[in-house]
C-alpha cells in the first residue's frame, strides 16, 4: 500500500463526491450541478450507472421525479443521462472502499477500480448506497443451502440481465409491492409461480398492481403461513411452510424460492466511517437537510429509508444536494444549524418511534429545515385500522395526524409543520400511534 | 489438468490410492508426493475438502486440552506445529488472535485450573490465568457476568477452505493424480495388489489409504474392519457479518463441563465472526441441514457470551458432521499384511492435526514396508496460494497489482471484495474451481452479506465461462 503521504498527493480534488449511481445519487448529481456545486464526480460499484431500476422491467418508474413513467432500464438511461449531461463525472465499476474526515474538515475517500487505486479528497460526500434485500440465511429459515433460494435482486439479473430460465415451481416469500414483481418475472422467465407466501394475514401491495401480476398469472397468495425449512442437496426440493395459526406444516415441491423485501440499508461504508446508525432505519440518523452525524457527509435514498419506491428517492437525492449546495454557499445546514454550540451545548433531537412503528425518516432534528416533500416517512411493522400519528416531545404534543390506514411495507407520511416547535434542548421526539 | 488419471484400461497398477480428498487424505497426498511413488487420490465429490473440512470452526488448536497420552493429543501437537510454517509459506490464512477459555459459573471457574495442568501434560506450557478485571480490559464486549478465564495464546484461526486446496495443489503439481466425482464401490485383490472400484471405474494400486472421514468405517469394512463405526455429530454455526467484528479480539471458547459442551465465539480469517457449534449426535452421514431449534441455541448463548451480536446481521448458518466414532482416539493404523492404512475417526481435530496424521501414517507404512526414495532434484515447496484472508493485502488493495493485471481492480462480488482477476484465477488454478461451492470455497465470492442479491447473476455468468 502506498503511504497516506503519496496518497495524499495523488489526491483527486472534487467540490462534491456522490457514493452510489442510483436514483438518488444520480439525481442529487444533476441538482448539485444545476445550482452550481462546482465539480461533482459520482462513484459507483457496479459497471453500469442507474442503480436497481437497471434490471427491474416493469413500468412505472419516474412518475414524481421526471413526471412521466417508464420501464427502470429507461429511467436509469434517463437519470444517467441527465446527470452526465448537467456535467458530473460518473465513474462506475469504482468502488469506495474507506471514508475519513481530515482534521481540516475535508473528505477522504478511498477509491479501488481496474484503473488502480485513489484518494479523492472532496469537500462534502454524498452517501447514497441504497438498500437491499435480507437473504435467507439472514432471515434464519433453516434446512439445506441447495441452489435455487435466491434473492428478488439476484433473480432479476439473472432473467433480465443474463436471459435465464427458470422452468419449474417457484415460491415467492412475501406479499408486497416487490415480491408481486418478483413473481411477474419468474413468470417471465417460464416458472409456474405457487403461491406468495406471507407472515401477514393479508398481502400488502397496492390493488392495481397485484391484479396485474397477481389476476394475470393468477397467482394465490398464503397468508400466516412462513416457510420453515429448505430442502435439497445441490439443488432445491421443496420447502416446509408453517401455518402460523395452527403450527401445522406441509411439504411443497419446488425448483426455486425467492425471499423478496425485508430490506436493509447498505450502510457498510456509513458504519466504518462511524457515521451515527438509527436504530430503526438502520442507515445513518439524518436530519431534515439529509445531513449525518459527520459535518461534510450527507446521505440520501434508501440508504435512509429502505425501501421507498425509486422517485422518492431521487427526490431525496434532489434535498440532499440543495443541502450541500446551500452548505457550499455558506449557509449552514445540519448538525452546525442547530447551533449546538450557540444553545448551551444541546445536541440534535433524535426523533424516534414506537411500536407498532417500525422506522421514520429523516429521524434527527437540527432546524426548521423542511425535510424532503416536506413531510417524514414511516413504515408500520403490523395492520392498522384508521390509525392516528402523533409527535410529541417531553409530553407536548406537536402534531397529530388524520387517521391513516397502516400497511406493512408501505409508506405512511407525516407532515413536518410542526419543526419550529422542537426544542433544541429538549429530550427526544416520539412519534406514536394514538387511537 | 484435475483428472491426471487414465481411465480403467490403464496398465500399471498405482503404488498408493488415497480414498478421500479431504484436509487429512490431501495431507496425506502431500507427504507421500515427496517420494518416488504412483500417488492416486480420489473423492467421491467433484472438489477436494468437501465434506466435514469445509464446515468447521476454522481454528488451529494448540490441542491444549486433548486427552494426555493419547494419538489425537500427539498427532494433534505435532500437526499444530508443523501447519504454522507451513501455511506461512503458502499463503494460507491464519491470525494468531489467541484463546480465552471464559468461566461463567462457579462449577467452571472450578475447572480451570485442571484445563491448564491438562494443557500442561499434553505439553502446552504457555497457557495462563487472567482474572476477570483483565479479561474485561481486554474483551471490553463480553456480557456480564465472566468470573475469569484462561488464556491460550497460541490458539489462532485459519481458512480451513484453502488448507485442504493448498495440499491438493501441492501433490497435483509433484504429479499426484485426482480422482474427482469417483464414489468408491468396492474392492477387490487382483495380481497381488487391490482394485478399487469407483464409479469412475476401477483402480488398482499396491496400497490403500482410508482417510474418507464420515465413511470411513465403511471403507474399513472392506478391510474387514478394525471395530469402529462412525457415528456422525453435527456442528450447527453462524456466522455474523464483518461489521460485527470489532466485537472481540480473541478466540472465546466455552469451559467444557459434565453438563454441557458450551459453544464458542471466534472470529474469521475473513474478518466474520463465527457463532457455534451445536453438537447433535444423529443417525445421518448426510443431514447437513441447519435446524431452528439449533440455530435459536446459538442466538441464546451467543446474547449471552456477546450481547453486541444480537444487533449485528447475520451473514450464513451452515453445519458440518464430526467423523466421531465410540472411541475417544482417532483410529489410524496400518495393517501391513493387507498394504492398507487407516486414517479414520478423525472428529473434530483433523484440520489442526492434518500435517501430523500424514507424517505419522507415512512412517507407519514405511516400517511396513512401502519404500519411500525422495524424489531427484529440489524437494518439493508449498504453492503459493491466492491470499483470501483479512490479515494480508487483497489484490483489490494492491496498486501494483492493479496496475500489472486490471482484473484485480474489478470487484465483482462487493460484499467480499473479490475481484474479476481472482475468479479467473480460481477457474484456472491447478486443482481448479468446477462449480459455485468450489469458487466460493477459492475466492469467497457470494459468501458475504448479500449472498448473492448484486453478484450472483455475474458470479454465475462467469462461471459459466470457464474453460
Amino acid at each position: 500500500m502506498t503511504s497516506a503521504a503519496e496518497m495524499n498527493a495523488a489526491a483527486r480534488d472534487v467540490d462534491v463526491l456522490v457514493v452510489g449511481a442510483g436514483p438518488a445519487g444520480l439525481s442529487a448529481a444533476r441538482e448539485l450541478r444545476r445550482l452550481g456545486a462546482g465539480t461533482v464526480l459520482v462513484a459507483d460499484r457496479e459497471t453500469e450507472a442507474g442503480g436497481v431500476p437497471r434490471h427491474s422491467w416493469h413500468t412505472g418508474y419516474g412518475l414524481r421525479d421526471l413526471h412521466r413513467v417508464m420501464t427502470g432500464p429507461a429511467y436509469a438511461r434517463a437519470l444517467a443521462g441527465a446527470a452526465a449531461a448537467a456535467g458530473a463525472e460518473l465513474r462506475t465499476g469504482t468502488t469506495v472502499t474507506g471514508l475519513e474526515t481530515t482534521l481540516d474538515g475535508t473528505q477522504l475517500a478511498e477509491l479501488t477500480s481496474p484503473d488502480g487505486l485513489q484518494v479523492v479528497r472532496a469537500g462534502m460526500v454524498l452517501l447514497a448506497t441504497g438498500c437491499r434485500e435480507r437473504p435467507r440465511a439472514a432471515r434464519l429459515v433453516p434446512g439445506d443451502r441447495p441452489a435455487g433460494v435466491l434473492t428478488t435482486g439476484e433473480l432479476q439479473q439473472r432473467v433480465y440481465l443474463g436471459r435465464e430460465r427458470r422452468p419449474g415451481r417457484a415460491l415467492v416469500v412475501g406479499a408486497e409491492h416487490v415480491s408481486f414483481s418478483a413473481a411477474v418475472t419468474l413468470a417471465h422467465a417460464g416458472a409456474e409461480v405457487v403461491a406468495l407466501v406471507t407472515e401477514y394475514e393479508r398481502q400488502q401491495s397496492y390493488a392495481a398492481f397485484r391484479l396485474g401480476a397477481a389476476v394475470r398469472w393468477r397467482i394465490p397468495v398464503w397468508t400466516s403461513a412462513r416457510i420453515s425449512r429448505v430442502t435439497g442437496r445441490g439443488r432445491l426440493d421443496g420447502v416446509e411452510v408453517t401455518d402460523t395459526r395452527t403450527g401445522t406444516t406441509r411439504f411443497v415441491p419446488c425448483e426455486t424460492v425467492v425471499f423478496t423485501a425485508d430490506w436493509i440499508p447498505d450502510h457498510e461504508l456509513a458504519r466504518r466511517a462511524d457515521l451515527v446508525i438509527d436504530p430503526g432505519t438502520r442507515g445513518p440518523a439524518v436530519d431534515t437537510a439529509l445531513a449525518t452525524s459527520a459535518p461534510g457527509v450527507f446521505a440520501a435514498g434508501n440508504l435512509v429509508h429502505a425501501a421507498e419506491t425509486a422517485d422518492i428517492a431521487a427526490l431525496s437525492g434532489r434535498h440532499a444536494a440543495q443541502s450541500i449546495a446551500a452548505a457550499l454557499a455558506g449557509g449552514a445546514v445540519g448538525p452546525e444549524a442547530a447551533g449546538r454550540e450557540a444553545a448551551g451545548g444541546a445536541g440534535p433531537v433524535p426523533v424516534l418511534v414506537a411500536p407498532p412503528l417500525g422506522w421514520i425518516s429523516p429521524n434527527v432534528v437540527t432546524s426548521a429545515v423542511p425535510p424532503p416533500l416536506g413531510r417524514f416517512v414511516l413504515r408500520s411493522q403490523a395492520f392498522r385500522q384508521a390509525t392516528r400519528l402523533e409527535a410529541r416531545q417531553d409530553g407536548r404534543l406537536l402534531a397529530r395526524t388524520r387517521p391513516h390506514r397502516l400497511v406493512p411495507g408501505r409508506p405512511v407520511h407525516l407532515t413536518a409543520d410542526w419543526l419550529e416547535q422542537v426544542r433544541p434542548d429538549g429530550g427526544p421526539v416520539w412519534v406514536v400511534t394514538a387511537g | 489438468m484435475t483428472d491426471r488419471v487414465a481411465g480403467p484400461g490403464r496398465e500399471a497398477a498405482a503404488d498408493v490410492v488415497i480414498v478421500g480428498a479431504g484436509v487429512v487424505g490431501t495431507a496425506i497426498a502431500r507427504t507421500l508426493a515427496a517420494y518416488q511413488l504412483d500417488v492416486v487420490l480420489a473423492d467421491a465429490a467433484p472438489d477436494v475438502g468437501t465434506g466435514t473440512s469445509k464446515a468447521n470452526t476454522a481454528i488451529l488448536h494448540t490441542g491444549f486440552d486433548a486427552k494426555p497420552g493419547t494419538l489425537e493429543s500427539r498427532l494433534l501437537a505435532r500437526g499444530s506445529a508443523l501447519l504454522r510454517p507451513y501455511a506461512a509459506a503458502a499463503g494460507i490464512p491464519v491470525e494468531r488472535t489467541g484463546a480465552l477459555l471464559v468461566a461463567w459459573t462457579d462449577e467452571q471457574e472450578a475447572a480451570l485450573p485442571g484445563i491448564a495442568d491438562n494443557a500442561r501434560r499434553n505439553g502446552y506450557q504457555a497457557v495462563r490465568p487472567v482474572r476477570a478485571s483483565d479479561l474485561y480490559a481486554r474483551e471490553p464486549r463480553l456480557g456480564p457476568g465472566a468470573r475469569g478465564a484462561l488464556e491460550i495464546p497460541d490458539e489462532s484461526i485459519i481458512c480451513p477452505w484453502t488448507t485442504p486446496l493448498a495440499f491438493a495443489t501441492e501433490a497435483v503439481q509433484a504429479g499426484v493424480r485426482l480422482l474427482l466425482s469417483a464414489q468408491v464401490t468396492g474392492l477387490s485383490q487382483a495380481d497381488g495388489g487391490h482394485q478399487v472400484t469407483t464409479t469412475r471405474g476401477p483402480v488398482r494400486a499396491r496400497w490403500v489409504v482410508n482417510a474418507a472421514g464420515l465413511g470411513s468405517d465403511v471403507v474399513d469394512a472392506m478391510f474387514g474392519g478394525n471395530g469402529f463405526t462412525i457415528r456422525p455429530r453435527r456442528g450447527q454455526l453462524i456466522v455474523y457479518d464483518k461489521l460485527a467484528r470489532p466485537l472481540l479480539g480473541s478466540i472465546l471458547l466455552p469451559v467444557p463441563t459434565a453438563r454441557t459442551k458450551g459453544v464458542l465465539v471466534a472470529p474469521t480469517v475473513y474478518g466474520n465472526v463465527l457463532l457455534g457449534p451445536t453438537a447433535e449426535d444423529i443417525g445421518s452421514r448426510t443431514d447437513t441441514g441447519t435446524t431452528a431449534d439449533g440455530l435459536a441455541a446459538l442466538l441464546a448463548a451467543g446474547r449471552r457470551i456477546l450481547p453486541g451480536l444480537a444487533d449485528e446481521e447475520v451473514t450464513s448458518t451452515y453445519a458440518g458432521l464430526r467423523a466421531a466414532t465410540e472411541h475417544a482416539d482417532y483410529q489410524v493404523y496400518v495393517d501391513a499384511g493387507q498394504r492398507y492404512a487407516c486414517a479414520g475417526g478423525i472428529r473434530s481435530t483433523g484440520l489442526s492435526a492434518s500435517l501430523g496424521i500424514a507424517e505419522y501414517l507415512v512412517a507407519e507404512m514405511e516400517q511396513a514396508g512401502l519404500t519411500l526414495r525422495p524424489r531427484a532434484g529440489a524437494p518439493a515447496r508449498p504453492p503459493v496460494m491466492p491470499s483470501i484472508g483479512e490479515a494480508s493485502l487483497r489484490p483489490y488493495q494492491d496498486a501494483g497489482r492493479i496496475a500489472a493485471d486490471p482484473g484485480y481492480g474489478e470487484i465483482v462480488c462487493h460484499c467480499e471484495r473479490v475481484t474479476r482477476g481472482e475468479i479467473r484465477d480460481a477457474l484456472a488454478s491447478p486443482v481448479p474451481a468446477v462449480e459455485l461451492g468450489g469458487l466460493r470455497r477459492r475466492t469467497r465470492a457470494t459468501n458475504g452479506r448479500c449472498q448473492g442479491f448484486y453478484c450472483g447473476a455475474r458470479v454465475a455468468a462467469l462461471l459459466a465461462e470457464r474453460p
